[in-house]
């Protein structure tokens, strides 16, 4: 018992608990406070998170910049989507079929971008996410460019999705699971292998690291929960679109992996809630300041972007004091 | 025949005009080792800083060619207020703010001229068309584009092998710190490379709008080929974004054009058309993946 407690003595490790206490406890918060869009924005929260964590696995840890995170958005929703579209409705078989198409995409993908590095890393994962994103959009008999309204998954007798309250605490299960698992991940051999290759990838060669084969065994793993992701986002709208994996969601990824602290567990969990609130509050501001400027928020974003980049890579997580071990 | 022949000519002139964008980018990723995102907001800049400027001047060529200059100095100004500072940065800076600076410009530019699409008229002397070879007939104004585009892609070849800019343009893109090493004022030359990309990338964005239309987020898309086009051609390689600008023009525009007929002959008319231009866009995206397996760092990239 100690020792499940010696954490919470830390400033990190409190405001970890106190994040993810009132995120526990949320529904029940939006429903006293009679506040429903908030348990929406809660919901997108965690399933970004998921998806934020995934991409921190190759990213943060394995110092690959995909820009291309964002097509297991859409392969995990559109599977959901195409096998309802179709009358599949059991979640049983949805979800299955969604991570191991997310899988089996992440390691082709992988397979032949790997191969390149730097900047030609970046643009080919960019390019495989665009060819994607076109084939979706080209799908007439899945509502091309519009999308495609689906019913979600049903897991009859178990959990009701439908219930708002229900799937946002099925989504908050989930991510505890992701973390618990990236931190497993990040602190393993295999994991200290792709870190070790992030900062000298030659000097692992020369060990005898099959590196190649570490960091696409990432990007598939990365891909399945990317995968997962998707699932929960095509679920939580009932609505699939190639939108949800155009590159500017890609881009917003990084942009959350970066803001919350590269390579650390719980960044990826900061930065979401810093974007998501940052979203939701400059509007309000910036209406305040002058009305009508509230729609302009991201003429203030991107320059907020242009500032992290430049001056605030340890992200929010470097904040909070150094890391021990 | 004809029919074939004009497909062609419009993917030459699609390739000629992702050659400009593609052109600037791969120069200032060859010379200052910088992934500009942004570089497709200086074409939605320049076609939206002709369409205030033909307003102006009432007059197509004029605002067109006061349009030049305006976006050479906003392309001067971002490089002095952000990109100097991103150069010794790693990738993945460069890509988040170049990302922000496209957020940014989108809204600048939602904020400034309105949410709703402008579009710039053909000018009159050019709102015609002309016999190309006995019987087949182009429009005039996308026959200016080819030339055009032809005529900056020689310039530039001239510049780049000819000229002393362009000696210290290659010495630039081989060795940047030996050339600062040797007295070049490096800030000054990656100054005047930026706002020379900017200028390309203006000129496309503004001999696109009458053709397309002039609306937010016009140069993400074509930015994404651009890269692809780069990529394929091999960073830093002038030679390698025309050959590979010229092939993926071909690919997107012969694609849309005799993919639907191809493809009716075994599906729906309506699944055809709507399948088609996504098949293009799939073949352009499947050549870049061959080239990089075959080459990873493209056709004409230095290898190490």
């Amino acid at each position: 018992m100690a020792g499940l407690l010696a954490p919470l003595r830390t400033p990190r490790g409190l405001i970890v608990a106190l994040i993810l206490l009132v995120f526990a406890v949320l529904p029940l918060l939006t429903q006293a406070f009679d506040q429903r869009y908030l348990l929406s924005i809660g919901t997108r929260i965690v399933i970004w998170s998921i998806a934020a964590i995934s991409l921190n696995m190759i990213l943060g840890y394995g110092g690959l910049v995909s820009f291309g995170h964002a097509v297991f958005f859409g392969i995990g929703g559109y599977a959901v989507g195409i096998l309802a579209a179709n009358g599949l409705q059991s979640g049983w078989l949805q979800w299955p079929v969604a991570i191991a198409a997310s899988v089996l995409w992440a390691a082709l993908v992988g397979a032949l971008s790997l191969r390149t590095r730097g900047v030609y890393f970046i643009m080919i994962t960019l390019a495989f996410a665009q060819l994607v994103y076109y084939v979706s959009a080209g799908l007439e008999a899945y509502g091309a460019d519009d999308g495609l309204n689906i019913s979600r998954s049903r897991f009859d007798g178990l959990i009701d999705l439908r219930d708002k309250a229900s799937f946002y605490w099925l989504c908050f299960v989930l991510l505890l699971g992701t973390l618990w698992f990236c931190g497993r991940f990040a602190n393993s051999r295999f994991g200290f292998v792709l870190r070790g290759a992030k900062s000298n990838d030659q000097r692992m060669m020369a060990l005898g690291f099959p590196v190649f084969r570490y960091r696409l065994a990432a990007f598939t793993l990365s891909g399945a929960f990317g995968g997962l992701a998707g699932i929960l986002l095509a679920n939580e709208g009932a609505y699939v679109s190639p939108a949800m994996m155009s590159w500017v969601k890609s881009g917003d990824l990084i942009v959350i992996v970066v803001l919350g602290g590269m390579g650390t567990l719980f960044g990826p969990l900061y930065g979401t809630i810093a974007f998501f609130v940052l979203e939701e509050s400059l509007k309000p501001l910036l209406d305040l300041v002058h009305k009508g400027w509230g729609e302009y928020w991201q003429i203030v974003f991107g320059p907020m972007l242009v500032l992290i980049a430049l001056y605030a890579r340890g992200g929010i997580d470097s904040l909070l004091g150094r890391r021990h071990g | 025949m004809d029919y074939l022949l004009i497909q062609m000519l419009n993917g030459v002139q699609l390739g000629l005009l992702m050659f400009l964008l593609a052109a600037g980018l791969t120069l200032t990723f060859g010379i200052m080792d910088l992934v500009n995102l942004a570089h497709g907001s200086l074409y939605m800049m320049g076609a939206y800083l002709a369409w205030t400027l033909i307003g102006v001047t009432d007059s197509f060529f004029l605002g067109a060619l006061l349009a030049l200059p305006a976006t050479f100095l906003l392309g001067v100004a971002v490089e002095a207020v952000v990109m100097r500072r991103l150069y010794a940065r790693d990738h993945l800076d460069q890509v988040l703010a170049t990302f922000g600076l496209i957020l940014f410009f989108n809204e600048l530019v939602r904020a400034v001229w309105g949410p709703a699409g402008k579009s710039i008229a053909v000018p009159a002397f050019l709102a015609h068309t002309v016999e190309i070879l006995p019987g087949v007939l182009y429009p005039a104004y996308r026959f200016a584009i080819i030339v055009v585009g032809a005529l900056v892609a020689l310039l530039l070849a001239w510049l780049v092998a000819r000229t002393r800019l362009g000696m210290l343009i290659r010495a630039g893109a081989s060795n940047r710190r030996m050339i600062a090493a040797l007295g070049v004022n490096i800030e000054l030359l990656f100054s005047l490379v930026f706002g020379l990309g900017a200028v390309f990338a203006g000129l496309a964005g503004l001999m696109a709008a009458p053709i397309s239309s002039v609306k937010i987020g016009m140069g993400d898309d074509i930015l994404i080929l651009a890269f692809v086009i780069i990529v394929i051609g091999g960073i830093g390689s002038i030679k390698g974004a025309f050959v590979a600008a010229m092939v993926v023009g071909q690919i997107d525009i012969v694609g849309r054009a005799f993919l639907p007929d191809f493809l009716k002959t075994f599906m729906s008319s309506a699944a055809a058309s709507s399948a088609a231009p996504a098949i293009s866009q799939v073949l352009v995206y499947v050549l870049m993946a061959g080239v990089l397996v075959w080459r990873p760092t493209g056709l004409f990239g230095q290898r190490n």
